[in-house]
């Protein structure tokens, strides 16, 4: 399959591994903020391979593990309105609020259905007026434009049951957040390769900057990661901080700019409530007052829900995890009360979570 | 195995989910704490394809090894590209018996119908059915039919029951692997599930997937005839190769390493599960075997598969060992390592 | 995050586009990548073309990973060279 097969040669992997871990002189820390990159990092083994020269840290990147847990409970408010559908990635369904995930919700009679696009809800909404159908608006960069255009589209279409239900966030406070809390050494980072499409690298460019740290924007194929990895600890042994973009066939310096202002057009930028690190300001999206019909949190009557998130389980660390602070194997629920099969806190739920991706892929072989 | 102490958060117990029916971690659970719980005998919690009975005459002397077996089919929609719920209900108890290494005789045939389900569509079912009988030489003795009211079915759902013979000198059971044996996979993985998937409302594609749905007892049959001695056989259902190949483990108490470059997969099934986030691994088959031999019968054994139309992929796929006991090991197309668990609840298609 | 899977665009319909991968083809919106061609390959997410990737960019991207394994292969020669190995008779 093209522009994939080729970044999964293995004799080549084989020989980026070499590189890094002869560049390597002491072990690097580099952080990744994207849970697509923390499952192909586990999916390829690469964590296990690299280890101890580099260490990979999985930062704030999946989007399900880092939504407030009171969003959850208030989308699943919303679907047990008796002419509220709710559409949702597939991603969220497991994820626990502070009672129950939508799964559960749909297993009690709630009306929740799975989607793979934002235009499979406006057509669900096209074809129902009699619903209202309210889009979980989830995801950061890459997802939100996908978002805003439904959006525009409904607005275009005099479509008047579609809605969302906004709790997109953005990668960059996310990142500020971590680096400022100084709770983990973070050595370089690895750049999320298609939120970076929509940025463009330049987003990055206050890494080297503010903090003295490169960022290589990386794809996910094997291959892309290993040379992203490779620049970055190449970067550190010289001590330059600098962006570098190895992933140039998808992500250049200024991003898609129709993307960008569709989502300029929509949204406006707010505090976010994000799981286990609190309110972020500035860090996440709201609707514009103009999108104000499809915005629903208004349209609902259902309390809006706090400000911010508790943790649901007190014994839970995920908000650890998600800062890097500890790996998952140090929570003491890990392995124990809380598994993929049984998840407590989101770092479990999501495939992509630093905890799941830790029981699948990683346990036992490391003893 | 796995603690499945569930602590802390009750609220998710207490009700069936779709989880539960994946056939992962939650849906092996289930039988474990409810129907093994209370219907648990040596024979059920050995937990087989299909079941030892025992059948005597008057003077105590028993007659042959027969099993028994039954499964219920709910798929939705019935009827998708490579079969319906009527063929699948015939391919797979017949294959649920195969897998003990027995030749099926008899099925029975139980339908729940939905008020309001067209009589043309039941028609069409029920000739599969026939069909597909046919072509694997067993015969349907017994039948029921009820209705329920709209809303309670979705459409259609059947049990079939089934019972077969083993041959004389035929061993094959789940606990059968041994640390030096070959893994054995008839062909490629991924296609019932994703044929399935491809049908789904609002997925906006179109592919040339189809099910691989078919009665695997002639190909048991020649395989069986080339080394009698097989250890193990199980066809990757409901969770797929990877958690099928850890129940295995799991049952035999040994470990297997799985060399992820050797598993058949069709071009269209790749691309599929890339869109979607899935893992074709993780992928419902329904015309596919898993096959563990002594390893000087390997050889052998494949070829006599590759010489059967559900055998031409067939491949060798991986080693039991004595390492890691209990668990999967996959050797990725990188040529690292990582652990290749078992399904837990459901595979959702993801975006992130 | 951010599963987005390179497609090629085999026919274009307005905003929709008709994308092909290993058999499979799907319908998209170019919402977001309205200069997209016919033979264009894109990634897609969610539904939507977000980037239309590089083929020259990527051409340099793979003939920098030959370089690597011509350059590795030299250094693993120059190696069994200086450990005086016989070739095989």
């Amino acid at each position: 399959m093209k522009y994939t097969d080729e970044y999964r040669d293995p004799v080549t992997a084989r020989r980026l591994i070499d590189k890094i871990t002869a560049r390597a002189t002491r072990p690097i820390q580099i952080m990744e903020f994207c849970g697509g990159h923390t499952h192909a990092i586990m999916r390829y083994g690469i964590r296990q391979t690299l280890a101890p020269h580099v260490r990979m840290l999985s930062g704030p990147g999946c989007p399900v593990c880092v939504t407030a847990d009171t969003d959850i409970d208030y989308a699943i408010a919303l679907a047990h309105l008796p002419s509220v559908t709710v559409a949702t990635f597939g991603d969220m369904l497991r994820v626990p609020g502070t009672r129950a995930s939508l799964q559960q919700a749909k297993a009690d009679g709630a009306d929740v259905r799975m989607v793979y696009s934002a235009l499979d809800a406006l057509e669900m909404a096209r074809q129902n007026p009699a619903r209202s159908v309210v889009m979980l608006g989830i995801g950061f960069e890459t997802t939100a434009p996908t978002i805003a255009a439904s959006l525009v589209q409904a607005r275009e279409m005099g479509l008047r049951n579609y809605y969302v239900h906004c709790m997109h966030k953005l990668t960059p406070p996310a990142m500020r957040a971590i680096l400022d809390a100084g709770e983990v050494r973070v050595d370089a980072v690895l750049g999320p390769g298609h939120v970076t499409a929509i940025t463009g690298w330049r987003a990055w460019e206050f890494l080297p900057r503010d903090y003295h740290i490169s960022c290589a924007v990386s794809g996910f194929e094997p291959l892309d990661i290993l040379q992203a990895v490779y620049l970055l600890v190449d970067a550190v042994e010289t001590g330059e901080a600098q962006v570098a973009n190895p992933y140039a066939r998808g992500v250049d310096a200024d991003g898609n700019k129709v993307a960008q202002q569709l989502m300029e057009q929509v949204f406006q930028v707010t505090a976010a409530a994000w799981r286990g690190m609190g309110e972020i300001p500035a860090s996440g999206l709201g609707l514009r007052p103009e999108f104000a019909a499809h915005d629903a949190r208004l349209a609902f009557d259902v309390p809006l829900p706090e400000a911010a998130p508790t943790p649901q389980h007190r014994a839970c660390r995920c908000g650890d995890v998600l800062r890097g602070v500890i790996e998952p194997s140090e929570c003491p629920l890990f392995g124990k009360a809380c598994t993929p099969a049984r998840p407590v806190g989101p770092c479990m739920v999501s495939g992509e979570g630093s905890c799941a991706a830790h029981y699948r892929y990683g346990g036992t072989l490391d003893g | 195995m796995r603690p499945t102490i569930a602590m802390g958060v009750p609220w998710m117990d207490n009700k069936i989910t779709m989880a539960h029916g994946s056939g992962g971690l939650l849906a092996h659970e289930l039988v474990e704490q409810v129907f093994i719980k209370h219907l648990g005998n040596p024979t059920l919690s050995a937990l087989e394809d299909a079941s030892n009975i025992e059948l005597a005459d008057a003077r105590g002397q028993l007659l042959g090894q027969p099993v028994m077996t039954t499964d219920s089919y709910v798929v939705s929609p019935i009827f998708f590209p490579g079969g319906d719920i009527g063929r699948l209900s015939i391919c797979g108890t017949v294959n649920d018996l195969s897998m003990r290494g027995a030749r099926p005789l008899y099925l029975t045939a139980g339908f729940v119908l939905q008020e309001g389900l067209p009589l043309e569509e039941l028609e069409r079912v029920v000739a599969s059915m026939a069909a597909t009988a046919q072509e694997a030489g067993v015969r349907i003795v017994a039948g029921d039919t009820k209705v329920v009211e709209r809303g309670s079915a979705d459409k259609l759902f059947i049990n079939t029951a089934g019972i077969g013979l083993v041959p004389p000198g035929v061993q094959v059971s789940a606990s059968r692997a041994r640390p030096g044996d070959v893994v054995l996979l008839s062909g490629t993985v991924g296609d019932h599930g994703l044929a399935i998937m491809t049908q789904r409302e609002g997925l906006r594609f179109t592919s040339p997937i189809r099910s691989d749905c078919a009665p695997l007892n002639g190909l048991v049959a020649d395989m069986l005839a080339t080394c009698p001695d097989i250890h193990v056989l199980r066809d990757p259902t409901r969770g797929g190769l990877a958690t099928t190949l850890n129940e295995l483990a799991d049952q035999s108490a040994v470990g297997i390493a799985v060399d992820e470059r050797s598993v058949p997969i069709h071009e269209s099934v790749r691309a599929a599960s890339e869109l979607l986030g899935l893992d074709p691994l993780y992928v419902a088959n329904e015309g596919k075997l898993i096959a563990i031999v002594a390893t000087d019968d390997a050889e052998r054994v494949l070829a006599a598969m590759r010489q059967h139309p559900l055998g031409r992929e067939a491949a060798r796929i991986g080693r039991i060992v004595e390492e890691h006991p209990r668990r999967v090991v996959l050797n990725t197309i990188l040529g690292t390592h990582r652990l290749l668990d078992m399904l837990t609840g459901e595979q959702l298609p993801r975006i992130c | 995050m951010c599963l987005a899977i390179p497609l090629r665009v085999q026919r274009i319909d307005g905003a929709l586009a008709e994308v092909e991968l290993g058999g499979v083809t799907k319908t998209v919106s170019l919402v977001l990548t309205p200069d997209a061609k016919e033979g264009d390959y894109v990634l897609v997410h969610t539904g939507f073309a977000i980037s239309v990737l590089d083929e020259q960019e990527a051409q340099e991207t793979l003939a920098l990973f030959a370089e690597l394994e011509e350059a590795s292969r030299a250094v693993e020669e120059q190696a069994e060279s200086d450990e005086g190995q016989a070739p095989e008779a």
